[in-house]
């Protein structure tokens, strides 16, 4: 109990490994997952993501290093923990010609403990969709019905592999929602992510790996402050104005203005409210306002000098 | 048991919404019936030891059948399964993966079993088709040509990655086999220069099998297909133990 400080952990991973024959996919990483968190896995395509949260899920081997989920070994004790972890894979699928309200029956049979069908339907807005088949759902159906079965034995702990990718950005809010209440229930949540933005927003904590190996470990908050990257404003100000008032405000580093444009920047986080505060407190008349704030996406380009995209 | 009765269930239903499925092992037998019927009738004939077109046609149909099921559907199934993600979701839940094969490989089964009744029900209606032999060694040979056949099925299952593969593998073996095996063209009909070639065919057997239990021959009587079909079955079932893989 409690080795790791901040509670027990969901999952304990020490110096694990997995060679694609000659290819190094994960290099002897180790890292926890507390109880109650949600705790991203971030990185670019080839980052050994997927590789490591199927170990996690006991559906590969790893070929070094030791992994503890709930306590269990995952491969040796892979039926075990299945009935304890819900999972959604990236390459999965279920049959063309099922129909939704089958499929969850037939997932049902398989634990000893199950919700309510119906009512999972319900929560994931599936209802209407009951006796559709999965080759007629849309992208973001088939992804909601994919949680639907990683939730109908109200598992512990959720592995949830790019659970958003190939959705648009209003069917990624509403399963970001979903995450969230579910992490309210206490349920633990592992994810990985090539979006920096889904990290930033519902991880805890995030696990930047790349190349099989961990770039970063911390709460996003604290990886982008350590980053002291700039914050900038920029905004069209109708009417008189003077740059010394922008620069003499404490959290602006710098400002320049080009005619009406006025450009500001500075590391701290209180350069936003800051401008805000001061462009109404001298009643300007102000458009075209833009911020731009250090995000994860800058501290992974700082820690490869990549963008994750690329 | 209930998720083997649950997925047992389900993959019946499944089966039955996928229309090639459907159609060669339950419609295609009753068409290649009513138009060899309807054009032969099922006047008794000398060539056929004084039955009928029909009478001999229906233990040879089956055979199609039982071919259809462990040549097509099985690797198809499976290799559908296999390549969309359907065996990988399943590996993610407590279900054991042996629960799987045996719901479909009960429900391919049965689907089989169908096929035959709804020829010789058809056939007894429409052309009072003849039966001599005993039931109960008819169903227990039935029952170990589809074994045989289905172990086949799962060594192309084992061999071949992708549903379309399968399919194509599937009907290159199928086609060829039900012609020249006695299928669904009688043997008594083809020149003795083709007859040669039916001997290398695993469905040679199985025809030989039926026909002659339905005619009231034994067991016994069949060493030759019982040997050859138990053969396949047990070297079906080591290759499988070996080669087949659910990823």
């Amino acid at each position: 109990m409690g080795s790791d400080g901040g509670g027990t952990a969901a999952i304990q991973v020490t110096g694990f490994r997995k060679n694609y024959g000659s290819y190094a996919a994960v290099k002897g990483i180790s890292f926890s997952v507390f109880r109650g968190e949600i705790f991203g896995l971030v990185g670019p395509n080839g980052a050994g993501k997927t590789t490591a949260i199927e170990c996690l899920e006991g559906l590969r081997h790893p070929d070094g290093g030791t992994i503890r989920v709930l306590g269990l070994d995952p491969w040796e004790s892979r039926r075990k923990l299945h009935a304890r972890i819900g999972v959604q894979l990236q390459e999965s699928a279920i049959a063309q010609q099922i129909k939704v309200r089958e499929v969850l029956d037939l997932y049902r049979s398989f634990y000893s403990r199950t919700l309510d069908p119906d009512i999972l339907m319900e929560q994931l807005g599936l209802e209407p969709l009951r006796d559709t088949r999965f080759q007629h759902l849309s992208g973001g159906q088939k992804q909601r019905l994919f949680i639907a079965l990683a939730l109908i034995h109200d598992p512990e702990l959720l592995l949830l592999d790019e659970l958003t990718t190939g959705l648009d950005p209003q069917g990624r809010r509403m399963i970001w929602e979903r995450i969230q209440d579910l992490n309210r229930q206490g349920k633990t949540i592992v994810l990985t992510t090539h979006f920096m933005e889904e990290a930033e927003r519902l991880c805890d904590r995030v696990l930047i790996l790349d190349r099989g190996e961990i770039l970063a470990l911390d709460r996003p908050e604290i990886l982008i402050s350590g980053l002291s990257a700039d914050h900038v404003v920029k905004v069209t100000i109708k009417g008189e104005f003077r740059l010394e008032w922008f620069e003499a405000l404490p959290s602006v580093d710098k400002a320049e203005a080009l005619k009406d444009r006025v450009t500001v920047s500075g590391r701290s986080d209180k350069l936003i409210p800051d401008v805000v505060g001061l462009l109404i407190e001298k009643k300007l008349r102000f458009y075209d306002l833009y911020t731009r704030q250090p995000n994860l996406e800058d501290v992974f380009l700082h820690l490869t000098g990549r963008q994750i995209r690329t | 048991m209930e998720a083997l009765l649950k997925l047992t269930w389900t993959e019946a239903k499944l089966f039955l919404r996928e229309p090639q499925a459907f159609f060669f092992t339950l419609f295609f037998p009753l068409v290649l019936l009513f138009v060899y019927g309807g054009i032969n009738g099922n006047a008794p004939k000398s060539m056929y030891g004084g039955f009928g077109t029909v009478d001999v046609s229906v233990p040879s149909y089956t055979a199609m059948i039982i071919a259809t099921s462990g040549l097509i559907s099985i690797p198809v199934i499976i290799a559908t399964y296999r390549e969309s993600g359907v065996l990988r979701r399943f590996m993610a839940t407590p279900l054991a993966p042996m629960t799987l094969l045996a719901a479909d490989v009960f429900v391919i089964f049965v689907m089989t079993t169908m096929g035959m009744l709804l020829l010789i029900v058809s056939a007894r209606i429409v052309f009072g088709l003849r039966f001599t032999g005993n039931i109960l060694s008819l169903a227990l040979a039935f029952s170990l040509s589809c074994l045989s056949f289905f172990s086949l099925g799962f060594v192309l299952s084992g061999l071949i990655r992708t549903a379309r593969t399968a399919q194509i593998v599937g009907m290159t073996l199928f086609f060829p086999m039900i012609m020249l095996s006695g299928a669904a063209i009688p043997l008594e009909t083809m020149p003795e220069s083709i007859r040669v070639y039916s001997n290398f065919l695993p469905l040679t057997y199985v025809v030989k099998f039926l026909k002659g239990l339905w005619f009231g021959g034994t067991w016994a009587e069949h060493g030759t297909e019982v040997l050859v079909l138990a053969g396949l079955f047990v070297l079906g079932l080591a290759v499988t133990a070996k080669a087949f893989r659910w990823d």
